[in-house]
């Protein structure tokens, strides 16, 4: 692959810091908060219907460094989760009826505990999906990723801004489209997206700049088909995500001068039906060092639960955080636009 | 005259020329919807046609409208940029093809 950028935090970025970025988001002058838009809709105060996905953040270390990405991860980023706080996570998977475990990072299979903390669910019966960058597959030590997907049934979540190179190098880094390209061949060997191998593979397109993403499932089709024929690439689902004015992405905009334009968008296209269907509601996301937030999102701002709910894994109580009220802001607006967008795309 | 004659800002008013003919806009948009809806071809290629007529007519409106929506359809700047080239050769071909009857009319005329 190509040169990899640092990161915000490397570089001394202004919005390095998830303060700098909440105070710049709170600058933008909107016509309504986003907290007015819930009550349009009769869903303030937002409260959460229960704890369907276990969302574990197991660190910020990552091998690429794509233009878009909320965590400003990075191969210069050092935060991984301690033992601790793994422990606690696994004592939690295996002790609950949380039927989804989630987990992301950076690239998450970097972490030194990540094969047990996969593993151990699947053993303790949850669907497990990792959110993969599809490169790290290509690293000779990683290698072994795909059959390892494979005998644990992992549903792979893997990232892909576009079916051509172009888009997808620019957001993402030069020659990575040639390598997420070998490397999902090599998934479809091992029977992912497979018919009958029951091995799941979805496939995540951000847009590749400042608009929205379209309808998902005629761009689902229209992938399909892209993929099988330049490509003879199969895979079962796209979701379509839009891109969150936090860290990377709000840097972006920022440099640009098109935070108030991008966030002016996101309201514009408010969808209550999307709202009410935000991921957050049936979401727990686990930080590396064990805080707890309603979302990847909330995660990244520093925007820990709501304080009535206990704030990290070690006070995880299951029935007071199923019911928790949902801390909001500004960047909401980005799960909420048009089709809506969640971990598991479009919610609407 | 204004110094300039169009404005992108003016672009989301679209639906005010149903003002003093609403009967004329609702069948309008009606239609216009239906056209770009998902059907034999998809719509993210009707969207490049679009693009490419937009060219072709020259429509500055049309041009920002479908740029954007051609991108949010899941297109590159490579496969739109084809797609202009292709207006632009219709443009070019139909003037092109128009020699034949210069050539026609010059040997009538010619010795």
């Amino acid at each position: 692959m190509g040169r990899v950028l640092p990161t915000l935090q490397k570089r001394h970025a202004p919005l390095s810091s998830a303060a700098s970025q909440r105070a710049r988001l709170a600058g933008v002058p909107l016509a309504r908060s986003f907290e007015d838009a819930l009550a349009g809709a009769g869903l303030y105060p937002l409260r959460a219907t229960g704890i369907d996905v276990f969302q574990v953040n197991v660190g910020r270390k990552c091998n690429q460094t794509c233009r878009h990405c909320h965590v400003d991860a990075g191969p210069d980023r050092t935060e991984m989760m301690p033992d601790d706080v793994m422990d606690r996570c696994l004592e939690v998977i295996e002790g609950t009826d949380i039927p989804t475990v989630d987990v992301t990072g950076g690239a998450p299979e970097l972490h030194r505990r990540w094969r047990e903390l996969v593993a151990r669910s699947r053993a303790a019966g949850k669907r497990v999906l990792d959110r993969c960058n599809l490169t790290i597959t290509r690293l000779p030590n990683y290698a072994y990723l795909p059959d390892f997907f494979a005998e644990h049934g992992v549903e792979v979540v893997a990232s892909l801004p576009h079916y051509r190179q172009k888009g997808t190098d620019t957001q993402r880094g030069d020659g990575v489209f040639e390598e997420s390209i070998a490397a999902l061949r090599r998934l479809n060997e091992v029977g992912y997206g497979q018919p009958g191998t029951g091995l799941v593979l979805n496939l995540v397109t951000n847009p590749v700049g400042t608009f929205l993403p379209g309808g998902q499932q005629a761009m689902e089709r229209d992938w399909k088909a892209q993929m099988r024929r330049l490509y003879g690439i199969e895979f079962n689902a796209l979701y379509t995500i839009t891109n969150m004015p936090i860290s990377r992405f709000l840097d972006f905009l920022h440099e640009g001068g098109a935070v108030e334009t991008y966030l002016q968008r996101l309201l514009d296209a408010f969808n209550p039906a999307a709202a009410a269907g935000v991921m957050c509601r049936n979401t727990l996301s686990v930080g590396w060092d064990g805080t707890l937030y309603d979302c990847d999102f909330n995660q990244m701002l520093e925007l820990p639960v709501h304080p009535h709910a206990p704030q990290t894994i070690f006070d995880f109580d299951l029935a007071k955080l199923a019911e928790r009220e949902i801390v909001l802001g500004p960047h909401c607006f980005g799960c909420t636009a048009g089709a809506g967008s969640s971990c598991g795309g479009a919610t609407a | 005259m204004h110094e300039h004659y169009y404005h992108s800002q003016d672009l989301p008013r679209f639906g005010e020329i149903g003002k003093d003919a609403p009967h004329l806009a609702e069948k309008f948009f009606a239609w216009y919807n239906a056209v770009f809806a998902e059907g034999a071809l998809t719509e993210r290629e009707k969207s490049l046609i679009a693009l490419a007529v937009a060219h072709a007519v020259q429509c500055p409106y049309c041009i920002d409208a479908y740029s954007a929506d051609c991108l949010a359809k899941g297109s590159d700047t490579e496969q739109m940029t084809e797609a202009v080239h292709v207006a632009a050769a219709i443009r070019g071909g139909a003037s092109l093809v128009h020699g034949i009857q210069m050539r026609n009319h010059a040997e009538k005329l010619g010795m």
